[in-house]
């Protein structure tokens, strides 16, 4: 065990595992973050907790990870390379497990041209393949990046993110064994829409014996309307929404397409619950919190395993 | 080549707007190229000054020289007996020349004309691109010549990132992915295996000032007192 998180205690188990996603409050409204965490308490292994993200200022992703674990739930502490140097995230790393935090996502970031601060200087210190090796040092090694000796090294399943879809494609899979190289314990992807697409990429990090080193979970945000579907198309960078899905959602009667939305988000995660290389899913239901009980009921993921 | 652009007007006036008489000072060499602060450019904003101090009922005297570069004392030396008949300097070289004219005048108040803006190449007559921002350690043989610090929005070292949206990047569509080009570009040369290595950390070495002794003159300079 490497951090004994029950994220990675599921997976070292061997179960599927479902784990979502909260987006702190841009202000100091802690009662949000508990409502929101309410919907999630029993129905994922493990949430996210975001980082400013799109650029956007919001609570620090630490603080609203210690709410979380309050709440009852496993944060999955999200940290962005844009906005710290490699001194600010050793030491909230080292802060984050002092507290009981045991998952990270060490991720670029969007970049700060997208937020509310486009003037801010990105600091873009390192990237999010070097955070990841950054972090396994800490954990493996205990040193810290410079070399020095750390004392009492901090407990992290490290994570990262994959995208299956951006070009080229050849490319991809040959990202994510750089980035098992680095010493990521599992990824959870960008928003699968193009199924075809996905299991390819999935094929490929089979036969390069890939998931035999790393964990990967599917990304799954359900369309909640027709024009979310359109926006995600043609608005959204490294998004891949084939036309077939956004026929489908058309073709239901309007007051249902939110519902068509979670069905095709359903049979997705029971595919993925059979296709060899996968070992769970990522649920990130925007700004939609309060479904997670009913598409996790509807995708036969509960109850969640105790490990 | 360093890259400028010409200051808002505005801006130049409202700075010298306490002195009367004003000497513009070009130089000939990068910023000349990129049309920002050469011969002609020093001509230009002396006749704007000119016409606007006179608009307004306070008229300005102007001086305008222009040397060969204003990165080097050697080409400096010529403005040694004009410069004391000004009450102020505008120097229209890049901050470097600026910074120059500054020290080797103390006791008059030196003016930018420009903004410097980057190292970049001529694409065009009047259209220049960014290349480098003189990190110290140069990565371009591992990237196909292709500078992930400054073509790419994040600096990665290890891109592309999950934002690259069909060979552009994620910033604006406009803008080439630069490490979509890196992998191309490699991939053609037969050269992958250089991003399939995780490439470390970088060490930014441009964090503080930096000084350059070419080793062949070490000594000489450290006759000098200069080590
Ligand atoms: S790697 Fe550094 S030195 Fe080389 S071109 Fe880029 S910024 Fe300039
Ligand atoms: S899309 Fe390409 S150029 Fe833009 S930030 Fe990502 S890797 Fe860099």
């Amino acid at each position: 065990m490497k951090s004994g998180s029950n994220l990675e205690k599921i997976l070292r188990a061997g179960h599927f595992a479902f784990t979502g996603e909260l987006g702190p409050p841009r202000g100091t409204n802690v009662a949000v973050v508990r409502e929101k965490a309410k919907h999630l308490v029993g129905m994922v292994d493990a949430v996210n907790i975001t980082d400013n993200q799109t650029a956007m200022v919001r609570m620090s992703s630490w603080a609203a990870s210690l709410i979380a674990i309050e709440e009852g739930l496993e944060p999955n502490y999200q940290m962005v390379c844009r906005d710290r140097n490699r001194l600010a995230m050793q030491a909230d790393i080292l802060g984050a497990s002092a507290l009981g935090i045991r998952n990270m996502l060490c991720l670029s970031g969007d970049h700060q041209q997208f937020g509310d601060h486009p003037q801010a200087k990105g600091v873009f210190d390192i990237d999010s393949t070097q955070l990841i090796g950054m972090v396994k040092k800490m954990r493996d090694e205990s040193k810290f990046l410079g070399g020095a000796d750390i004392d009492e090294p901090p407990k992290i399943f490290i994570g990262g993110a994959a995208n299956p879809f951006a070009e080229p494609h050849e490319w991809r899979v040959h990202r994510l064994a750089k980035k098992v190289r680095a010493g990521v314990d599992f990824v959870q992807t960008q928003c699968i829409y193009n199924m075809e697409r996905m299991r390819q990429w999935v094929k490929e990090s089979v036969d390069m014996g890939l998931t035999e080193k790393v964990y990967i979970l599917a990304g799954v945000t359900p369309m909640k309307s027709v024009g979310m579907a359109r926006y995600m198309q043609l608005k959204v960078p490294g998004m891949d929404v084939p036309n077939a899905i956004i026929k489908r959602l058309q073709g239901v009667d309007k007051k249902k397409v939110a519902d068509e939305g979670i069905k095709i988000a359903c049979e997705q995660i029971e595919e993925f619950k059979e296709m060899k290389g996968v070992a769970g899913v990522h649920l990130m239901p925007i700004e939609w919190e309060h479904k997670v009980p009913e598409i996790a009921e509807r995708a036969k993921v509960l109850p969640r395993p105790v490990v | 080549m360093i890259v400028a652009e010409r200051k808002p007007f505005e801006e130049v006036r409202a700075m010298v707007k306490d002195f009367k008489k004003v000497l513009t000072v070009g130089c000939g060499t990068c910023v000349a190229v990129c049309l920002a602060g050469g011969e002609k450019e020093v001509g230009v904003l002396n006749s704007e000054l000119k016409i606007a101090r006179r608009m307004e009922g306070s008229p300005i005297q102007t001086g305008g020289v222009t040397v060969e570069r204003q990165c080097d004392m050697e080409f400096l030396e010529e403005l040694d007996g004009i410069v004391d008949e000004y009450d102020a300097i505008i120097s229209m070289a890049c901050g470097a020349g600026i910074q120059f004219i500054a020290e080797r005048f103390p006791d008059i108040p030196v003016f930018p004309g420009v903004d410097t803006s980057f190292i970049g190449v001529n694409r065009e007559v009047g259209w220049y691109e960014e290349k480098c921002r003189a990190c110290g350690t140069c990565v371009l043989g591992m990237t196909a010549g292709i500078c992930p610090v400054t073509m790419c929005a994040k600096g990665l070292f290890n891109g592309p990132c999950g934002g690259t949206n069909k060979g552009s990047c994620e910033i604006n569509s406009d803008q080439p992915c630069a490490w979509h080009r890196i992998h191309e570009r490699l991939a053609k040369q037969n050269r992958l295996q250089n991003i399939l290595d995780i490439c470390p950390p970088n060490d930014w070495r441009n964090q503080t000032p930096r000084t350059i002794v070419q080793p062949g003159y070490k000594d000489r300079l450290a006759a000098f007192g200069i080590k």
